[in-house]
């Protein structure tokens, strides 16, 4: 038995792309040649602007979208899944341990379900419960694990407001015992006190039920608070993976140090000391030639400016992984 | 001298099919020239349809009380019903800039044509002109190929620039209010930072009064000279930014606060404010904030206080109901 729960090596995800029916067939480059490992039970974040793939990758790796190239495996106690080439029944058994949860919590629940529909679906369609009464417990136990009022398990969802809807959807996630959860973006839609709530919650349900989160968010503050172990992406490449203490110490690539100054203080008389980028996230369907970041780099090298600098994560501390082209070049 | 706008006694209803809503109550706000005024606050808690009323343009179901004033340019704006009038406001005197800029633009007509189209209707000028003013409003805003970006659609520009030339467009008309609404709310931080900084720069430079709703503290303290608080419909707390941010005297402000995951203090637990905000349906009587204040004293507990701001420091207003409370 290994440590991680997941692998990911070596994984791009294309798309096909094509304007109208007569021009050329193109290839979207969303993830590319991405290597991760979760260890069972960590608070895994990934972060970056909206098209760096994050998404796609968290789709990946629960056999949402398909694999251009490379493998995802999970590690279970007694069976690995390789995703790649998994049969449908190891995929059915596969989506039992592995849920994702939502970003709006408006948009994910049945306006036509009641919240105890919404949550016993999943064992319905994966057969796991036998009896309805046994899947009345389970709801009721996971719902209370998830601090829903049992009485409100008869309502509908618009009785509620967005913070007691994600805590429908995370109990909908749970109720078939996962022990893998990708987390898209899932406190993005929600007021900062509510946030701080689920964010408590969704640690606390981690201890009890001994879960691993894939943590999806464009919000470095949180990410910061809740993840042990922090990977940015930038256009389909993570460019700087570590723990989240020495990421947010000691940044070393230069889109972490910029997005990290953007970050706008609450301190009034700290006025922004933001590294500008300039410009915008290039398109993925003409991605950079060498490092991707070269276009918005504040100070590239005069090699990397011309493209001709390979990407590739290297180890520059133990445990830091930096893009090597940003690496050498500063 | 008189404020550029000054709220008065404003309460904004809508009447609906389950009963009468109190969307605002009681709000006085004031904005001078050159100065911003940021409104804070959760979702539902009344921030944009105050700014609404500013330009009236709430539903028809919208009932407003007879002594609220909005004073714009020494002009009250409630009064105003001939679409001449409204005209004058809507897009001349005050121009917003919305959240979500993708749903700002019709998506069937060129940026150009529709930048264009509301000059000629503000303005005394002809096409030429408008075109030329737009251009270099795009240019100013910075928008690389202002030429080329003005004979294009909405989709075709990405979400940061969307954004700037929805400000190139609320700025071209020159007006003397601005109000915008989570203008960088959709944006990645890095566009984010660009945005503000580019909004500050513009306020400088034309000495517009703005009012910008957030409900992002760290932005509020980037960008605002003066804040109110707003918690379901009432202004809970005023005064100038560093004030409010570093001696916060409500509740629901220093919750509001403590909320905020801070980068540079990981240790710190996050400290969720306890319950939810209540449905404007069963707004609580009393103190709207009783329900989750987390020491409310028994009068105020039974919903027998009257909320009311009073200055507890020059200029720092906050609500007499927790100052007499905690």
């Amino acid at each position: 038995m290994s440590e991680n729960l997941i692998s990911v090596n070596n994984v791009s995800v294309n798309f096909d792309y094509q304007e109208n029916f007569i021009s050329k067939k193109q290839k979207i480059h969303a993830v590319n040649n991405i290597n991760i490992k979760i260890k069972k039970g960590s608070f895994f974040g990934l972060v970056g602007e909206s098209g760096s793939g994050k998404t796609t990758l968290g789709r990946a790796i629960l056999g949402a979208n398909k694999i251009s190239s490379g493998n995802v495996i999970f590690h279970d106690d007694e069976k690995d899944y390789d995703l790649t080439n998994i049969n449908k029944q190891d995929l059915k058994e596969y989506r039992k341990k592995a849920q994702l949860i939502f970003q709006d919590p408006y948009a994910a629940l049945s306006p036509r379900m009641t919240v105890r529909d919404i949550i016993a679906e999943p064992l319905e369609v994966m057969r796991i419960t036998n009896s309805r009464q046994e899947t009345d417990d389970r709801v009721r136990d996971i719902a209370s694990k998830c601090r829903l009022n049992l009485e409100h398990l008869r309502r509908f969802p618009h009785a509620f407001s967005g913070g007691q809807r994600q805590r429908i959807s995370i109990a909908r996630a749970l109720v078939s015992n996962p022990k893998f959860i990708v987390a898209d973006e899932s406190v993005a839609a929600l007021d900062v006190s509510i946030q701080a709530d689920i964010l408590n919650l969704l640690k606390q349900l981690q201890n009890e039920l001994d879960l691993t989160y894939l943590f999806i968010s464009h919000d470095l503050s949180v990410v910061a608070h809740v993840c042990d172990i922090v990977a940015v992406m930038y256009l389909g490449h993570i460019v700087e993976m570590a723990p989240s203490r020495k990421l947010f110490k000691n940044p070393k690539h230069s889109y972490t140090k910029a997005l990290l100054s953007s970050i706008p203080s609450i301190d009034p008389e700290n006025k922004s000391k933001a590294i500008e980028l300039k410009g915008e996230i290039p398109s993925a369907l003409n991605p950079p030639s060498g490092c991707v970041f070269r276009t918005r780099c504040p100070n590239p090298c005069d090699n990397c400016r011309n493209g001709k600098t390979k990407m590739g994560l290297i180890e520059v501390e133990p445990e830091h992984w930096v893009d090597q082209c940003c690496a050498n070049c500063s | 001298m008189s404020h550029l706008l000054e709220v008065k006694n404003l309460d904004v209803k809508f009447d609906t099919d389950e009963g009468r809503i109190t969307a605002v109550e009681n709000i006085s706000l004031s904005v001078d020239q050159g100065e911003v005024l940021g409104i804070v606050g959760e979702s539902g808690s009344g921030k944009s349809v105050t700014a609404k009323s500013i330009m009236q343009l709430n539903p028809g179901n919208t009932s407003y009380n007879e002594d609220a004033e909005i004073i714009l340019d020494n002009e009250n704006v409630l009064k105003f019903t001939s679409k001449q009038d409204l005209k004058k406001i809507r897009g001349g005197k005050v121009s917003m800039i919305f959240q979500e800029p993708m749903a700002s633009f019709a998506p069937a007509i060129k940026i150009g044509v529709q930048m264009v189209e509301q000059l000629l209707i503000h303005k005394n000028i002809n096409k030429d002109e408008a075109k030329s003013i737009s251009i270099n409003m795009l240019k100013r805003v910075g928008i690389a190929d202002a030429e080329k970006r003005f004979n294009q659609y909405a989709f075709e520009l990405s979400g940061g620039m969307r954004q700037r030339a929805m400000i190139a467009m609320a700025l071209s008309t020159m007006p003397k209010l601005l109000l915008a609404d989570e203008p960088t709310t959709a944006l990645d931080v890095t566009i984010q930072a660009q945005v503000i900084n580019l909004i500050k720069d513009i306020i400088k430079e034309y000495q517009m009064g703005v009012i910008f709703i957030t409900h992002d503290l760290g932005v509020i303290a980037q960008v605002a000279d003066h804040v109110a608080v707003m918690y379901l419909g009432s202004v809970v707390e005023k005064g100038p930014v560093n004030e409010i941010l570093k001696n916060p005297k409500h509740p629901y402000t220093k919750g509001l606060l403590e909320a905020l995951p801070d980068i540079n203090n990981l240790d710190e637990p996050l400290k969720p404010i306890p319950g939810n905000i209540p449905s404007p349906l069963d707004r609580p009587t009393g103190c709207v904030f009783r329900t989750r204040c987390p020491n409310p004293c028994e009068n105020c507990r039974d919903g027998n206080t009257e909320m009311g701001l009073i200055e507890v420091e020059p200029g720092h207003w906050v609500d007499q109901c927790c100052i007499n409370c905690g």
